[in-house]
């Protein structure tokens, strides 16, 4: 036996790749049977643009880009370490504004 | 009927009995007197009403209707799970603190007037800041000072609002009423300040998170679901609300997005959720108010479960940092369980209590045609499974191995979480147990399979964008700045300029002075030496005169006025 293989069959079964690529998988069919469901489920619209097929799948994944890539440009000018404050409170100066 | 007894006196009074009675003896009243209260809450029927008199007002500490006893039921639930979880809880004093603002907070949802609103209001104000106060580090007391500031400002700011209110309506009794008027104004300011809205949100994140492992548990539940109470009975339908709310929402998502700290996520997702209910109230018709309410009632619940997830991990390993975590399923299976059910529950994951709670505030936009609304809040349901749903089990119990192997938490904290747990899938599986309790009668079927289809496509498609995005949530030793920067770095920093800018100022001044009198004190003491005026002697004689003198001028005027 492999090294290798020794240390996968180390790993817990939930983490070694075999279990990830399959979790992808089965993942990917639920993801895209539920975009599927939608030709046999009838909608009912609210307002027009949510009765367009998948609407929800890929609403809810264009929400979510954004969201990540709205945090992450907010991130460039609001992120501090950690420790950005504790100088201050510890009552000694510091420059890091 | 019993007595009339304000339940919420039960545990306030019944708090202090903690530090007296044994260790055997205080497992009892955990649970004892949260079960008790909950027993007197549900003794009284709806109409019930007691009133004292108190200078020139009728006050009303006990009045009973639909959304008040809602309320204190949730209250008195998370007070007796929480009583549960925190049993191993040392600091007794945390525990007292804890059970006093379990007790307000239930007075706040029972009191029929303002004054007593505020009474209590003030109370939940300082035993909330001793839980925080209680966890005895140095971060926790410095947070407890912030804390306590901010709530501080907004206690002054309602009773502004209240005293104004009552002297130009010459009424105490709290009913609905818009903001039409600077007293409502600063009342609904006052409000919204313990709901964690902009601008002050910060306060939040910033305490909460440095309570204890059960502290923050306790307060995950108290203070912002008091302030949804009070807004849904106070301001329903209060168009600002609905704005807030939106604002609320995403700025929970965006902050939590960027979080390293476990409990601060939480935190963050704490005024999330919130922000929906605050929508709900906005929109204001039945619907959206028994949205709002149930909300709370089914937030309360797994965002308890949650905390006390993230309470065991700290408690079993010290951490609390995402960077320093993962990995903890292997030897925390149940912990990982229950808090997944927490996250799916926040996420309004079918057959979850979230599910069935959060989609009537949607449905009651739709109802009223509010597509906007609606379109945000669809995508806000998004983020929620993105920052709370995935990204909190993910980074605690999955991501990485992180080496660490501790073991499950005590019996009675598993306890707490598998019944908090089993009330998020009772609630979602059951959710007309939860419908026959709200302030409105309820007209809304949840499990159709057009609306259960929308809402697994809108989560695990945000499943998708949130492992196929992962590289760029990776977790780093940062914070994201937010207001508290104003009075944490900011005004520390102008007072610093302004002292040393005035020091040298001041201190000129001071020396001139001081040489000033000084040189008095030297001439005086002149007029002293040799030969000068009060250094001479004087002859007897000469006072004799002078005394004369003084008795003869005092006769003058008597005789002469």
């Amino acid at each position: 036996m492999s090294v290798e293989k020794k240390k996968i069959e180390e790993l817990h079964w939930l983490v070694r790749p075999d279990t990830i690529r399959k979790l992808w998988l089965g993942g990917c069919a639920v993801l895209g049977a539920l975009v599927l469901a939608d030709l046999f489920v009838a909608p009912h619209p609210y307002f027009g643009i949510d009765g367009n097929f998948g609407f929800n799948a890929w609403f809810g994944f264009a929400a979510c880009a954004a969201m990540v890539f709205g945090a992450k440009a907010l991130s460039l000018l609001l992120k501090r370490a950690d420790t950005y404050y504790d100088a201050t409170e510890q009552g000694s100066e510091t420059d890091n504004v | 009927m019993s007595s009339i007894l304000p339940p919420a006196l039960i545990l306030i009074f019944g708090a202090f009995a903690l530090p007296i009675v044994g260790n055997r003896l205080r497992p009892v009243l955990l649970l004892g007197l949260p079960l008790l209260t909950l027993a007197q809450i549900w003794s009284y029927d709806t109409g019930t009403i007691s009133h004292i008199g108190f200078l020139d007002y009728q006050l009303t500490p006990l009045k009973v209707d639909s959304l008040g006893r809602l309320f204190a039921t949730i209250f008195a639930i998370m007070a007796a799970a929480g009583g549960l979880y925190a049993m191993n809880q040392k600091r007794i004093i945390e525990l007292v603190a804890a059970f006093v603002y379990a007790g307000s907070a239930i007075g706040v949802a029972l009191a029929g007037d303002l004054i007593t609103v505020f009474v209590f209001w003030e109370v939940m104000a300082v035993a909330s800041t001793l839980v925080i106060w209680s966890a005895g580090t140095d971060t926790a007391y410095r947070a407890s000072m912030r804390y306590v500031l901010v709530h501080l400002f907004g206690g002054v700011v309602l009773m502004v609002g209240i005293v104004w209110q009552v002297s130009s309506t010459g009424s105490v009794v709290f009913s609905a009423m818009q903001a039409d008027s600077p007293a409502r104004w600063l009342i609904l300011i006052g409000f919204l300040l313990n709901a964690g809205a902009p601008p002050l949100s910060a306060w939040l994140p910033d305490a909460y998170p440095e309570a204890s492992y059960s502290g923050s548990v306790f307060l995950s539940a108290f203070t912002t679901k008091t302030a949804v109470y009070v807004l849904i009975r106070g301001f329903p339908g209060e168009e600002i609300l609905i704005f807030v709310g939106l604002y609320m929402i995403f700025y929970g998502i965006i902050y939590a997005l960027l979080e390293n700290d476990m409990r601060r996520i939480l935190a963050y997702s704490i005024i999330n959720q919130v922000g929906f209910m605050i929508t709900g109230i906005g929109i204001g018709t039945e619907m959206a108010l028994n949205g709002a309410a149930a909300h709370a009632f089914t937030h309360i619940i797994y965002k308890a479960l949650l905390l006390m997830s993230a309470g065991s991990v700290l408690y079993m390993t010290n951490k609390r940092k995402c960077t320093d975590l993962g990995g903890l399923f292997r030897t925390m299976p149940l912990t990982m369980v229950c808090g997944t059910i927490g996250a799916l529950a926040i996420s309004s994951f079918p057959l979850t209590s979230g599910f069935i709670s959060k989609s009537m505030i949607s449905q009651s936009a739709a109802n009223e045609h509010l597509m906007l609304v609606w379109i945000l809040l669809a995508a806000a349901s998004a983020g929620v499974f993105l920052h709370a749903g995935i990204k909190f089990p993910w980074f605690v119990f999955f991501q990485k191995d992180s080496g660490m192997r501790p073991p499950e938490p005590p019996m009675n904290m598993r306890v707490a979480m598998v019944i908090m747990a089993a009330f998020c899938i009772g609630l979602g599986v059951l959710p007309g147990s939860l419908y026959a309790i709200l302030p409105y009668p309820v007209d809304y079927v949840p499990y159709t399979v057009d609306h259960v289809l929308k809402m697994l496509q809108l989560l695990l498609f945000s499943g998708l964008a949130f492992f196929l995005l992962l590289p760029m949530m990776k977790r780093t030793l940062t914070i994201t700045l937010d207001f508290d920067w104003f009075y944490r770095k900011l005004m520390p920093k102008v007072a610093d300029k302004f002292i040393s800018t005035f020091a040298p100022l001041d201190a000129a001044i001071r020396q001139a002075v001081v040489e000033r009198i000084k040189g008095l004190f030297v001439a005086f003491g002149k007029l002293q030496q040799g030969d000068s005026i009060l250094a001479r002697s004087q002859q007897a004689g000469n006072m004799v005169m002078w005394v004369i003198v003084v008795l003869g001028a005092y006769l003058a005027f008597y005789l002469f006025d």
